[in-house]
């Protein structure tokens, strides 16, 4: 079953087409990679799914719905949600507040119910607490909740930023150059965390990366994207053998 | 109590008013604004129409002023909220200017000469009492997930989008909240000087406001509390220095900002378990700074 149907997928910004009728599926419970030369277009799909760009041409379908065209808030709330290439914490409040925002949605109180201080605005925040504090324990950061987060080390920053993205409870985790910056060491470790974590929250996790280690080491399909359109699709085995892509990455001999 | 000390008192209360409304807008939404004295003239006319030409009684003629002046900024927020950064703050600034000018040519108030004879109903005690409940909500809002989430939206959009914030709602609740304040504020001004004149709510008023917001520390309470009654003062103490007055007001606020440029209390709330945790780390730190010395192993 497909999780995410991208079918005709267009935009346009003027005349440079920065997307090219991109037809692309993504199975549920898998690790989808995307990957490309620099400025093929990756990013920009991912703003095109999450709402952060209007679509020129073409359909976003999740879970057999239309979702083209929402707004981000209401892409977050049917079930996607993201990491940013540079990232993007709220930086001057602590790690906790960070994750602890990202929960808000499983609350419902109003503006009203928070200023009387009513019992559900005290039994909401207490289960918010909860399940932040339940968040920050999984990805190993409860021992830094206090923290701000712009002093945190900068995989600690990554890994922030994916906790914050889990805690929205999503069906579908994009992410987007996790391990850019990263020693191999470090994104040893990502991988790891990054398949323990969709385990752990039976996410479908589509990732774009130029770590080649990270992606032929975890994901189970590929796309290759070059100048907005797609080049490629298949198991990280077919990718590397295809003629098409090891031109576009390196060029044709001579 | 020396009427001339409860008049100050009384005028920093009022400005009060309006700068907390102003702080959730701009020290907790990240919006700035220039058109807040626009908000304080329509609750001020508003509450000033009601208690003079219908006979209402004096709080829920502030009220219903709070609520029109919220009314006026849904409307402008649906239009100018989607401008990015500084377009917002010009567009708020356009509209403080144009509400002067608008009552400036309303002859039912008085025109450009004024409203005379509106009655002395604010004291010392009910400012008081408003500016206590005005914290009091301010300060609840704030900690629950509505004031989070406006909070977010000045730390980083974006993100705030992606985890699901509606940020053009937030947007406006904050700003209607803030406008409402305003407009209170205005009533009281109303009530307390007994005069109205649309000069009274120039741009001055709303960059005075801006400047308390600021010089108390962006995303503080307890910081627009402080600027507001100091910033009030400030002026009154330096009534002697007459014409140099204006100048120590400014060199004031340049002083501050440049040792200070988050403000006197950027960030931070002084409230009973704050204070008391920087009692103890000042404390820990006194501790340290001995057992080093006695120790002698500091390298």
């Amino acid at each position: 079953m497909n999780i995410l149907e991208l079918s005709g997928l267009t935009k346009k910004f003027g005349g440079l087409t920065a997307v090219g009728n991109v037809d692309f599926k993504v199975k549920k419970d898998s690790i989808t990679g995307l990957i490309g030369p620099n400025g093929a277009g990756k990013t920009t799909i991912f703003n095109l799914i999450t709402g952060v760009y209007k679509v020129s041409e073409g359909k976003v379908i999740f879970c057999n719905k239309n979702i083209t065209n929402k707004e981000p808030y209401q892409i977050a709330e049917i079930g996607i949600t993201r990491t940013f290439q540079n990232i993007r914490l709220f930086k001057r409040l602590s790690v906790y507040e960070n994750v602890l925002i990202a929960c808000h949605k499983n609350a419902s109180y109003s503006i009203l119910d928070s200023i009387l201080m009513m019992p559900k605005y005290k039994r909401e925040e207490k289960q918010l607490k909860l399940q932040a504090n339940e968040l920050l324990e999984i990805m190993g950061l409860s021992d830094r909740r206090e923290l701000i987060a712009n002093n945190l080390p900068y995989g600690l920053q990554r890994r922030l930023e994916i906790a914050r993205a889990l805690a929205l409870k999503p069906q579908l985790l994009l992410l987007d150059e996790p391990a850019a910056g990263m020693n191999p060491d470090e994104t040893e470790q990502l991988m790891l965390l990054i398949d323990d974590v969709r385990k752990k929250f039976q996410l479908t996790v589509l990732i774009i990366e130029h770590h080649m280690d990270l992606v032929m080491g975890i994901c189970e399909e590929i796309m290759v994207l070059n100048f907005g359109c797609k080049l490629a699709e298949g198991t990280p085995y077919d990718i590397q053998n295809n003629p098409k892509v090891i031109e576009a990455y390196l060029g044709v001999e001579g | 109590m020396n009427t001339y000390i409860e008049g100050i008192l009384i005028l920093a209360g009022i400005n009060l008013m309006a700068v907390l409304g102003l702080s959730l807008l701009t020290g907790f939404t990240g919006l700035f604004s220039f058109g807040h004295a626009g908000f304080m003239a329509i609750g001020g006319y508003t509450s000033a129409m009601l208690t003079v030409k219908f006979h209402w009684p004096f709080i829920p003629a502030l009220l219903v002023g709070g609520l029109v002046a919220a009314l006026f900024s849904a409307i402008i927020g649906k239009v100018t909220l989607n401008l990015k950064g500084d377009y917002f703050c010009i567009a708020t600034l356009g509209f403080g200017e144009a509400i002067r000018l608008i009552l400036d040519n309303v002859q039912y108030f008085g025109g450009a000469r004024g409203w005379p004879g509106i009655p002395n109903y604010t004291n010392l005690w009910n400012v008081l009492g408003i500016n206590l409940v005005a914290v009091l909500v301010l300060a609840n809002l704030i900690r629950s997930r509505h004031g989070r989430n406006m909070i977010a939206i000045r730390e980083e959009e974006l993100a705030s989008q992606i985890v699901g914030i509606n940020v053009f709602k937030h947007k406006i609740t904050s700003l209607m909240i803030s406008a409402s304040y305003a407009g209170i504020a205005g009533g009281l001004m109303a009530h307390y000087m007994t005069f109205l004149q649309p000069k009274m709510f120039s741009l001055v008023k709303s960059t005075e406001l801006t400047i308390i917001v600021i010089f108390g520390g962006l995303g503080s309470i307890s910081g627009s509390v402080l600027g507001a009654l100091v910033l009030t003062a400030l002026p009154e103490v330096l009534r002697s220095f007459s014409q140099w007055r204006l100048v120590c007001y400014g060199l004031a606020v340049i002083i501050i900002m440049i040792s200070r440029p988050e403000g006197l209390l950027g960030g931070y709330e002084l409230t009973p378990s704050s204070m008391k945790k920087l009692y103890n780390r000042l404390r820990l730190k006194k501790q340290a700074g001995k057992q080093g010395l006695e120790g002698g192993d500091i390298q």
